[in-house]
């Protein structure tokens, strides 16, 4: 079964001469327990996609569904709580909150999802030992290296068990050996039967992780090919 | 989210602390004019106020405020006693003769001539001396600052020698009058004598004082003497707020302190919103991850405003501790006495400080409500 189905899928910046499409008719699919990739030179609408799929920016046309909901059907404020709810978010450059620790950013999905912040913490220092932060629940970002933090970033993402976690170049700011572990977690952790997880990703080391990949060029999604992960191989 | 709000807040120390010292300094600003300003304008009816026995001033219908006086006749003091509902009535001299010291020093003075028989208007507050010893013959009572000034540097004692055209006078007390408006050595000698330290003039009496008699509030005894006599009659709360209202329409003081007041006004609400501005600026990325979160406007909207309360309460507290400490260190110099701290001043300064916040507030509320979550994405 299809977490994301996009059909026709349409989104354009601007306007007049100084319109771009990022979006031209794109078709992609991601299915519920698989790591699905989507790849593509710079500029070919990938960030767009993973905007429109998480409901972050507006599509102008074309059908969308993520996780059986219909996101046009749905008001704003219902497409605030869907993403909140449903939605983990893996960034580039983690995006933690530097003044909090690390078991308070891990915490906070759950605290804007309205859990006590006791309860949300504890839930939070649980994660964290997972990915293997458990002695460092108390660091402030600033104090971790970059792979701590991505791991941070991963446990933030995953604390509220999404069912769909996406995530934007989880690898590109981390080097070889950092980036193989940061998405072996990823896979160990984030791939359960009811979660699909896309990954946005230029970075080519990585793809060996992946279920499917979609590639994308110009606003399309030219090619899609499956494999058995890495994960799944080992 | 309060926490992380408030996180946010403090994370950058150097910025909080900007901030927080810019709402002080607002703060502290415009305490400080308009407590000072408070204290010039009362300065104005200073003299009033110490008058504590008498409730009713009697004057000419031309005289204002109480430094510009114009005579009364003599018999003007018995119509007033005739009025039904007077209790006692009785005169009062202001003069501005000039003082010599033993040692040549001059000085301006505001003489006060007060009744022989009653020394009704006498200062209660003595420092050193009795007011009583007024009546013994050319005596006179300074007030301290007017002492320091006609003896700078000396130790204060009684039985010193004082020259008003050309009567020789001691000294028997050193009271404790409020300030005035002139800064004048302020004098206070019986009316008899008084009257013969300033140039002779055919009408000498500046004020009658009365009392209402029992049963009849002093605005009652007001209109019944002015309605008898013709004379203008104030209560002292009247007579000290004509002062007050005169000094603000006839001078540039409200103007100049007006002035002083918007420039704390405009610099702190600058200061302030582009300091906030910028922190919010600073910290966009964080306030897109939690709207890619989940965070809904409304949350982000209750956490802005409550960073801008926070800095904004204790900047206030910060000022107006600041300003705490400036009065009641320059409360009790000399040059500086009778500053006060009204709770009006305090609450107009909260007023400005909550509309400094908001506009903090409304510059960053924009730029977070615009931001599109989709940012985050941009490394």
């Amino acid at each position: 079964m299809n977490a994301v189905e996009t059909m026709g899928v349409r989104k354009s910046f601007g306007s007049g001469e100084t319109r771009v499409e990022a979006l031209r008719e794109t078709d992609f699919a991601a299915r519920f327990g698989e790591l699905t990739f989507v790849v593509g030179p710079s500029g070919s609408g990938k960030t767009t996609l993973l905007s429109v799929i998480a409901g972050l920016l507006d599509h102008d046309g074309g059908s969308l569904r993520v996780l059986d909901a219909d996101m046009e059907a749905l008001s704003n404020g219902e497409r605030l709580r869907f993403r909140r709810q449903n939605i983990g978010f893996l960034f580039q450059q983690y995006n933690l909150l530097p003044a909090l620790t690390a078991a308070e950013n891990v915490a906070v999905p759950l605290i804007a999802g309205g859990t006590p912040r006791k309860e949300a913490e504890a839930r939070a220092a649980s994660i964290l030992q997972t990915v293997g932060l458990g002695s460092r629940l108390q660091a402030l970002p600033a104090e971790l290296s970059g792979g701590q933090q991505q791991r941070v970033a991963l446990a933030r993402a995953l604390v509220h068990e999404p069912k769909l976690v996406i995530c934007d170049e989880p690898t590109a700011a981390l080097d070889h050996q950092t980036g193989d572990a940061v998405m072996n977690l990823l896979a160990t952790h984030a791939l359960v039967p009811d979660r699909a997880v896309v990954v946005v990703t230029h970075d080519t080391r990585v793809l060996d992780f992946a279920n499917r990949i979609a590639y994308m060029d110009d606003g399309r999604i030219v090619r899609t090919e499956e494999r058995p992960s890495l994960a799944e191989v080992s | 989210m309060r926490f992380i709000a408030l996180r946010m807040l403090t994370a950058d120390r150097s910025k909080y602390l900007g901030l927080i010292f810019a709402i002080a300094f607002c703060t502290f600003l415009l305490q400080n004019q308009s407590s000072i300003f408070a204290g010039i304008m009362r300065r104005t009816g200073s003299q009033i106020a110490d008058v504590t026995e008498a409730s009713v001033w009697v004057m000419d219908p031309q005289t204002e405020y109480f430094e510009q006086t114009k005579a009364l006749k003599d018999t003007d003091l018995l119509r007033v006693r005739g009025v039904d509902g007077v209790a006692w009535a009785v005169r009062l001299f202001k003069g501005n003769p000039v003082a010599k010291t033993e040692s040549g020093k001059y000085a301006v003075t505001t003489m006060v001539g007060i009744d022989d028989e009653t020394l009704v208007g006498a200062p209660r507050k003595m420092l050193l001396g009795r007011w009583e010893d007024l009546r013994l013959p050319d005596s006179v009572i300074v007030d301290r600052a007017g002492y320091r000034l006609l003896y700078p540097g000396e130790g204060e004692r009684l039985g010193r020698t004082i020259e008003l055209n050309d009567h020789r006078l001691t000294v028997v007390g050193i009271s404790d009058a409020s300030a005035s408006f002139t800064s004048f050595p302020i004098m206070h000698a019986r009316y008899s004598e008084a009257v013969q330290f300033q140039g002779q003039e055919r009408k000498q009496l500046s004020f009658v004082l009365a009392k209402p008699s029992a049963g009849l509030t002093p605005e009652q005894l007001c209109e019944r003497i002015q309605k008898a006599t013709g004379l203008r009659a104030r209560t002292t709360d009247q007579f000290r707020w004509d002062c007050i209202r005169y000094y603000l329409r006839n001078t540039g003081i409200p103007v100049n302190f007006g002035i002083t007041i918007f420039i704390a006004l405009v610099v702190g609400t600058v200061v302030a919103g582009q300091t906030f501005y910028l922190f919010t600026i600073d910290n966009l990325r964080q306030f897109g991850t939690l709207k890619a979160i989940g965070v809904a406007n409304r949350t982000l909207v209750g956490m802005i405003m409550l960073q801008a309360l926070n800095a904004g309460a204790i900047g206030f507290a910060l000022g107006t501790g600041m300003e705490v400490g400036f009065v009641s260190i320059f409360l009790h110099k000399i040059a500086t006495r009778g500053l006060v701290l009204l709770w009006q001043s305090v609450a107009i300064a909260a007023a400005c400080i909550i509309f400094v916040v908001l506009f903090a507030s409304w510059l960053s509320i924009r730029r977070v409500l615009r931001l599109e979550a989709a940012t985050v994405f941009r490394s």
